[in-house]
């Protein structure tokens, strides 16, 4: 039953293969890495000296909007999902996804959404221009005409997105090898499975959010309107009782990466392997109850304030978990630093950063000052790009030879991580410090006191931005002439299924299950 | 501390832990460009020490991780020739970071709780100010015990165009200047009741430790008690629109007598208004007054010569040139759908009819028509009989 791909486009059009399809969600992110990435760029311009020069605010607005929407759900989500889709069947010793051709489907859903998404920037009164969080009235009576391919957008986006996880979960508590138990399975299969859960959970609130909105707007309903006697708050309540589980979404597959890579380049099995499972299911289980630690400032009743500061301090815990139990695997490890191990080792360091961030915006108090601010900024892009961006370099990197059986350049890879790390910490440990000195976020143009940490910051911004175009020539290069690679287990101290198949891995992986002992 | 061991920790730590220190400060020159400013209020204070803790444990926590880190990294580094170890489990390590850090976060949630407390008792204050957020200015209502003694207006970016556009250079006060601040006096305890009249915005003014949602249907409340005579600046903190960034706010802390005589001087000075709007006034004087609205209101969108932008161009308009009753009833409604906000609220009668006629008769507009308050009244009341 062993066949190859089909022909030409149709290989593509109606792929069922976990790998392409693996394939095309990864080449997906990563145009919307650079989409994404470019408005960053028109963004850091703008604001590189005091004044208006490039961009009307207007246009600014709908700059930091599409950046945050593109890169959240078009750039970092499907990359995750893509790896997924590569590496789940893989390690769990599956010969493919559960359900293939809903997973057809639901990559060639993005697509179309984000081109829907993208043409909004081309239409009257422009794209959405009310920030990636879209808080009502700014969202519905106060916003352009084209919020409704936005609201249509995120529905199909959100459509992929519950559709990749049912996939997933069947295909983990459907297609696991003979004696691949749940608590055998590598961390990020667990991650993963996990991730799914709150994807399901949480996407069909943001549905309502966005119908709500919908209804506003077109359907004379006063869900968010004052006037009509709606609650321009409860937006905000149903926005992030979804989008605090999405940031979970987001860096849960990222703890998946990195305890894989860690216990690889340490040659030593991972640290505390049950707490990592019982750590994210617990930072799961409170990301639901947290919410409204983004809200502090919007008028909530002291007794909220104390629940949510509280509930928001816990998760320090579990998270704290992790970060000890990545460095105990390493303590006594017998430590080399390949490319993807550096991007771990920083993704610890600075993910560490943008935690004690988070659990100082924890406090509510302290979060009358920091709240809206560049602080703020800084604090999410540590735990975003530093979280889930360096880490799924790190995930490249480590598993390209096993992809396409070549090995990608050391010398460039490393070049590429040391120039994200410098770029990356110029362009952001310097928000903090606009932040707390009184800088809002979303502000095209600041004042004098503000200037030189913004000039650092962009060109922080500009280095960071360009060392993606060595990664992506480093990774094209491996393709197509980096040095053959085949053995099957790559790295030295790799253990796993997907170490078991031979590089490039075949197009079909598993036919048969291995034993797992 | 000593200041040489201080200079040492400087260096060692980075100014940004230290340029912070606990004297109260009057003005933007004093504020430091890398930390809180613990401002002129006791919350302020209690804030910023919250806030330094934090600071310090978290940069005790990540002193102990990251050595333990790198020294595994340096000494546990395979090029050393070294063979890893092969445990992967130690109950008492796990137990204790996992029970050490509930004791760490009780012990920071404490003085957390203790100072919210603080920021949500706003009885018995001395002052209350009614603060509405617009698109894109604030406006400030001073709640007096009848009519007569309250007082109101609104607050608008001072910056002229040209600095922003890098035609002019930009002044120290560059978008954190107002054409109207709001005065408190010091040492009173002053109540702010916000809400906001379009989209959400947020009050923000770090030196006086108060950032409060303003959301239209809801009145928010907040307080602070200055301890020192001062301007103190601050912006909108939510983003609402295209000039969210252009929203400051000035609050001036002076003197209870000086409050006292600016209180009385904006009383006056409504009664004068009042008495304004009964007037007649020239045509030149009319375009005199409606130049200063148009340069605060207007110009952001229309352009200082009326050449448009985001708005439409007034500059030989058809609404413009047009019928007048058609050019007030869009100043006065807006127009719907586009970027274009009523002023009938926002701006008073005597300003509607200066600024109309304004653009009647600038940007090579030649009408010759003009509008007086009374004109507006009339109209609006016959609007709202319809």
């Amino acid at each position: 039953m062993a066949h190859g791909p089909a022909k030409g486009l149709s290989r593509w059009l109606f792929a069922t293969n976990h790998k392409d399809i693996g394939s095309m969600y990864l080449w997906f992110s990563f145009a919307m890495f650079i989409l994404g990435g470019s408005f960053a760029m028109v963004i850091r311009a703008e604001l590189f000296q005091p004044g208006l020069q490039l961009v009307r605010p207007e246009f600014f607005n709908q700059m930091t909007t599409m950046h945050g929407l593109v890169m959240v759900f078009g750039a970092i989500m499907p990359s995750f999902v893509g790896l997924a889709n590569w590496m789940i069947p893989m390690m769990i010793g599956a010969p493919d996804m559960a359900l293939p051709r809903m997973n057809n489907f639901s990559f060639w859903l993005l697509p179309f959404a984000f081109l829907i998404l993208a043409s909004t920037l081309f239409m009257a009164g422009g794209g959405p221009n009310f920030g990636w969080t879209f808080y009502a009235p700014l969202s519905t009576t106060y916003a352009p005409p084209s919020v409704t391919f936005f609201i249509f957008a995120v529905h199909v986006m959100g459509a992929s997105s519950i559709m990749g996880s049912i996939n997933i979960i069947a295909t983990v508590l459907n297609l696991r090898a003979p004696g691949m138990t749940l608590m055998k399975m590598p961390l990020f299969v667990w991650t993963w499975l996990i991730t799914a859960f709150l994807l399901i959970a949480v996407m069909p609130v943001l549905a309502g959010a966005v119908t709500m909105m919908l209804m506003d707007i077109h359907f004379g309903t006063s869900f968010f309107s004052a006037a009509g006697g709606g609650d321009p708050v409860l937006f905000q309540h149903v926005f992030w009782f979804f989008g605090h589980p999405e940031v979970y979404i987001i860096i849960l597959p990222a703890f998946g990466v990195v305890s894989q890579i860690i216990p690889t380049f340490s040659r030593k099995p991972l640290f505390g392997y049950s707490s990592m499972v019982y750590a994210t299911a617990s930072i799961a289980f409170l990301s639901f109850i947290v919410w409204a630690h983004h809200m502090y400032v919007v008028g909530m009743p002291i007794a909220g304030e104390m629940y949510f500061m509280i509930a928001t301090m816990l998760i320090a815990v579990p998270t704290g978990v992790k970060v000890f139990n990545w460095v105990a695997t390493m303590f006594r490890g017998s430590i080399s630093f390949e490319t993807p191990m550096l991007f771990c080792i920083a993704f610890i360091i600075l993910f560490t950063t943008g935690g004690f961030s988070g659990l100082m915006l924890s406090l509510a108090p302290s979060d009358f000052q920091y709240h809206d601010s560049y602080f703020v900024v800084a604090h999410f892009h540590y735990v975003m790009v530093a979280g889930a961006v360096f880490s799924m370099s790190a995930a490249v990197y480590y598993w390209l030879p096993k992809w396409c059986g070549r090995m990608y350049s050391e010398a460039m890879g490393k070049t590429h991580f040391w120039i994200s790390f410098i770029g990356f910490n110029l362009t952001f440990f310097p928000q903090h410090f606009v932040g707390l000195a009184g800088m809002p976020r979303r502000i095209p143009d600041y004042n004098l006191i503000f200037a030189d940490w913004n000039m650092v910051s962009s060109i922080g911004a500009f280095i960071y931005g360009s060392s993606q175009i060595l990664f992506l020539f480093n990774v094209i290069r491996t393709i197509v002439a980096g040095k053959p690679s085949t053995e099957a287990k790559t790295w030295d101290g790799a253990e796993g299924l997907e170490w078991t198949v031979p590089s490039p891995a075949p197009y079909h992986t598993f036919s048969v299950p291995p034993q797992v002992s | 501390m000593h200041s040489k061991a201080k200079r040492l920790l400087a260096l060692l730590l980075g100014p940004a832990l230290l340029s912070a220190n606990t004297n109260v400060w009057a003005d933007l020159a004093d504020r430091s460009t890398l930390n809180m400013s613990p401002g002129v209020t006791l919350l302020g204070r209690d804030i910023y020490d919250l806030h330094m803790m934090a600071i310090w444990v978290s940069v005790a926590i990540g002193v102990v991780v990251f050595t333990v880190m790198f020294y595994s990294l340096i000494a546990h580094r395979k090029s050393s020739g070294r063979q890893a170890d092969h445990w992967h489990e130690h109950l008492g390590a796990e137990l204790a970071w996992t029970l050490i850090p509930f004791l760490i976060l009780g012990w920071m949630a404490w003085p957390a709780i203790q100072t919210l407390l603080k920021v949500y008792d706003t009885d018995e204050p001395v002052i209350d100010i009614v603060v509405t957020g617009y698109q894109w200015k604030w406006k400030y209502e001073y709640i007096g015990a009848t009519p007569a003694d309250s007082i109101s207006f609104f607050s608008n970016l001072a910056t002229p165009q040209d600095e922003i556009h890098g035609k002019k250079e930009k002044s120290e006060f560059y978008l954190l200047e107002v054409d109207e601040p709001i005065h408190i006096p010091v040492q009173t305890k002053v109540r702010f009741l916000i809400t906001g009249n379009d989209v959400i915005h947020s009050w923000w003014v770090p030196e006086l430790a108060v950032k409060k949602d303003a959301v239209p249907g809801i009145v928010n409340e907040s307080w602070t008690k200055a301890e020192k005579v001062g301007i103190y600046r601050g912006q909108c903190a939510e983003l609402c629109g295209k000039d969210h960034g252009f929203m400051p706010i000035v609050v001036v802390v002076e003197e209870r007598a000086d409050y006292d005589k600016w209180l009385n001087g904006k009383k006056a000075e409504a009664k004068k208004l009042h008495e304004l709007m009964a007037q007649t006034f020239t045509l030149e004087e009319q375009i005199a007054r409606g130049e200063k609205v148009y340069n605060s209101t207007c110009v952001s969108c229309h352009g200082a010569k009326g050449e448009g932008g985001v708005g439409k161009p007034i500059a030989g308009s058809k609404i413009a040139t047009g019928p007048l009753e058609e050019h007030l009833k869009v100043a006065i409604s807006g127009r719907p759908g586009t970027a274009m906000p009523a002023f009938g609220n926002s701006l008073n009668d005597l300003d509607l009819a200066a600024v109309v006629t304004y653009q009647r008769n600038a940007f090579g507009n030649n009408m010759g028509d003009s509008l007086q308050a009374v004109d507006v009244y009339k109209f609006k009341s016959k609007k709202s009989g319809e």
